[in-house]
């Protein structure tokens, strides 16, 4: 009975977050029958989600392994509230799939079961105290999504899902490599065990670490997370992996996936910051990010297939928002944090589009798909809509989270300034040209009716817009209360 | 006996990098898979001795992992794939194997300037093991980049991991070691199922990761 009440005691939100998909997980890979399968992963995403939101209410006391603090709760808000509106497209997504026979029931079962194992993965990495854990759950997460990334078994699928394993795995090796080198400079200060690898005892004890091994330590970890995050120089698995997977993990590897890796460089980020003999963290993000900024708005000139094209904006923007964390400050964390926020509800109802674009055309090539507003005009203006705000036009949330960025950028390292602007100028005039042959003009190939449900796609829409037009004050004093402690 | 204990410790982890130097010249699959069984004993006698010298008996289960599942199960499944596939005369290099072994040379001497100069406070042991880890993981690295078929680089990769499990073991006290090799172990199991269910010989006709990167909508 003591046993029971202790654990009832122990059981608050933070255990809900994670022990919700990893429950899932067994009962989504036992049950058969898909339509049940499919509520049910919409059922489990939203009590994850709500479960989340009640952090922000009531935050459970720090453990040695878990913890909450004003950082980590937004990407988990961000995390769940994606990971349900896509468990939502999903549901009327995949059914269409089992249709056209590209998935059988069996697989069906495996891929709802692995969505859970995935946002398991990415919640435990989100909310672990220890950069132990951390590493565990990123390898978990990129684990998952490489079996989703393969699971059509074309070709074209298992090449990209082999290409993601390499390229993954030698990340994650070497970021394991930087997480023992940051244990190696933190235990003659801290002392051997767990408090050598707890992350809110190394910040608070960071003065005393040993800055040459964290200066290698830091390089590590930045290119093994970073390759997770689809930085330039090791992005080359992030658009076969978006391309050839189900959209619905094309939208959550774009909107979620990606934030995990870069919320682990940010609590390192932070850590050098917190120890003043160490390098400048900043500098070396500024330059990662810049180049896969800049690398690919001019890769999106050549794309062929759309789900390519939106996975190379996705590595421009994932390089706006690490150059914008390097920069640091105030304004651009608070322009970083903003445009993190936009992105993941952006690029993941532009997949949303574009997933439903893929079923009713039957294909993925550009060339194939024209005048979708004439066609499909729900589908094809949400996707004018969505490319629209993604490319940073007024007056969404993009454009308000990379004008503070310009602008702060502007007052501190013009040149730098006038590099971002080049790339987002060029990025913009890509995204554009494209969409004009998408979008309108004579409609070309399949008139098919789109199945799959528009809801999610228009509420992440809506979202953005409202965020361009009026941020919420609790909300701004929240994203500047996290970009004062990002330093 | 200090210096003793250093001496084996040292000896153990410095073969390692000599095991890792012969994957690298190796042009047979089943003697590839041979030298990293080899590999991997080599790296669970070095993490049990670490585990007899800092009492750290958790350490003995990484050894035992090592042992069992990457000297043992692992290469005879790799084995089994290669002879399935018909593949054991391929192993194609991008790189000669001269040079590769000059890279390697100059990978080692890198790895170890740079880790001893960084560790000047840490613990002796830690320190001779960061360097000698460092050195295997570039070493796993090289190879690769310097080999296209995807039974080799899966080797390749198990080698890097071999790196980090003693780097992890050498770091005095560290905990989560035994997690987090289990964590890799299972990484690698599934991508050996995974080469074993897929088939790639079957499907791509190659296991040769150059000829998988064809045609794809968007090159010419």
């Amino acid at each position: 009975m003591t046993a029971l009440a202790t654990f009832l005691g122990g059981f608050d939100a933070v255990s809900a977050v994670l022990l919700m998909p990893l429950v899932a997980v067994f009962v989504l890979a036992l049950l058969p029958g898909y339509r049940v399968t499919a509520l049910l992963n919409v059922l489990a995403s939203f009590l994850t989600l709500l479960a989340a939101l009640s952090l922000f209410v009531v935050r459970p006391a720090e453990g040695q392994l878990l913890f909450v603090d004003d950082l980590n709760v937004v990407f988990i808000a961000l995390n769940t509230l994606v990971g349900f509106t896509t468990s939502l497209f999903s549901a009327s997504y995949i059914a269409h799939e089992l249709e056209t026979g590209r998935l059988t029931p069996a697989y069906l079962r495996f891929y709802h079961a692995m969505y859970q194992a995935m946002m398991f993965g990415m919640n435990l990495a989100l909310l672990a105290n220890n950069i132990g854990l951390l590493w565990v759950a990123v390898e978990l997460a990129t684990l998952t999504t490489v079996l989703m990334v393969g699971i059509y078994r074309t070709h074209e699928a298992l090449e990209a899902a082999w290409k993601y394993f390499i390229l993954g795995s030698v990340g994650i090796a070497l970021a394991l490599f930087g997480t023992i080198l940051v244990y190696v400079a933190a235990q003659p200060a801290i002392g051997e065990g767990l408090d050598a690898m707890t992350w809110t005892i190394l910040i608070e004890r960071a003065v005393a670490f040993d800055p040459a091994l964290l200066n290698v330590a830091f390089v590590f970890l930045l290119l093994g997370y970073g390759t997770k995050v689809g930085l330039a120089p090791v992005h080359a698995w992030l658009p076969d992996a978006h391309a050839e997977g189900p959209t619905p993990i094309s939208a959550v590897l774009s909107g979620l996936l990606l934030n995990v890796a870069l919320y682990a460089v940010l609590r390192f980020k932070m850590l050098m910051s917190a120890n003043a003999a160490a390098i400048a963290p900043g500098p070396l993000m500024v330059i990662m990010g810049l180049t896969s900024l800049v690398f690919a708005a001019f890769m999106l000139y050549r794309r062929r297939d759309i789900k390519r094209m939106f996975a190379y904006s996705s590595i421009e923007h994932m390089g706006i928002i690490t150059f914008a964390f390097g920069m640091g400050g105030p304004l651009a964390n608070f322009a970083g944090l903003l445009h993190m926020t936009m992105h993941s509800l952006t690029k993941s109802a532009i997949f949303y589009a574009v997933g439903n674009i893929a079923q009713a055309k039957g294909t993925q090539k550009i060339a194939d798909i024209k005048g979708l507003t004439e066609s499909h005009p729900v589908l094809g203006w949400g996707l004018v809509v969505g490319v629209a705000a993604i490319a940073g036009l007024p007056p969404f949330g993009v454009f308000m989270s990379e004008f503070l960025l310009v602008s702060s950028t502007f007052a501190r390292a013009p040149y730098l300034a006038v590099m971002l602007v080049l790339g987002l100028l060029i990025g913009f005039g890509a995204l554009l040209l494209r969409l004009s042959g998408l979008a309108f003009g004579t409609p070309q190939g399949s008139l098919a009716p789109v199945k799959a449900s528009y809801a999610p796609m228009f509420l992440h829409l809506a979202l953005v817009l409202g965020a361009g037009i009026y941020l919420p004050p609790p909300l701004v004093a929240w994203f500047q209360h996290v970009a004062r402690l990002l330093g | 006996m200090t210096s003793f204990v250093y001496d084996i410790a040292h000896l153990l982890a410095g073969g390692m990098v000599l095991v890792s130097f012969m994957l690298l010249y190796q042009d047979r699959m089943h003697g590839l898979l041979n030298v990293f069984a080899l590999h991997a004993v080599v790296l669970a006698l070095s993490v049990a001795w670490e585990a007899l010298i800092q009492h750290a008996p958790h350490l003995f289960i990484t050894a035992a992992i090592a042992l069992v599942v990457k000297a043992i199960i692992i290469p005879l499944a790799l084995h089994r794939i290669v002879r399935r596939l018909k593949i054991h005369r391929e192993v194609e290099v991008v790189v000669g194997i001269g040079p590769t072994m000059l890279a390697g040379m100059g990978l080692v001497a890198l790895s170890t300037a740079l880790m001893l100069r960084v560790t000047p406070a840490a613990d002796a042991l830690s320190r001779q093991d960061l360097a000698f880890a460092l050195s295997v993981v570039l070493l796993g690295l090289l190879m690769m980049v310097t080999r296209r078929n995807a039974v080799s680089q899966v080797v390749g990769l198990m080698s890097i991991e071999n790196g980090l499990i003693l780097a992890a073991a050498g770091a005095k006290g560290m905990p989560l070691v035994v997690e987090i090799s289990v964590a890799f172990s299972v990484l690698v199991a599934f991508i050996v199922i995974g080469i074993f269910l897929f088939r790639i010989r079957e499907r791509f006709d190659t296991v040769d990761v150059q000829a998988l990167d064809r045609f794809r909508g968007e090159r010419q």
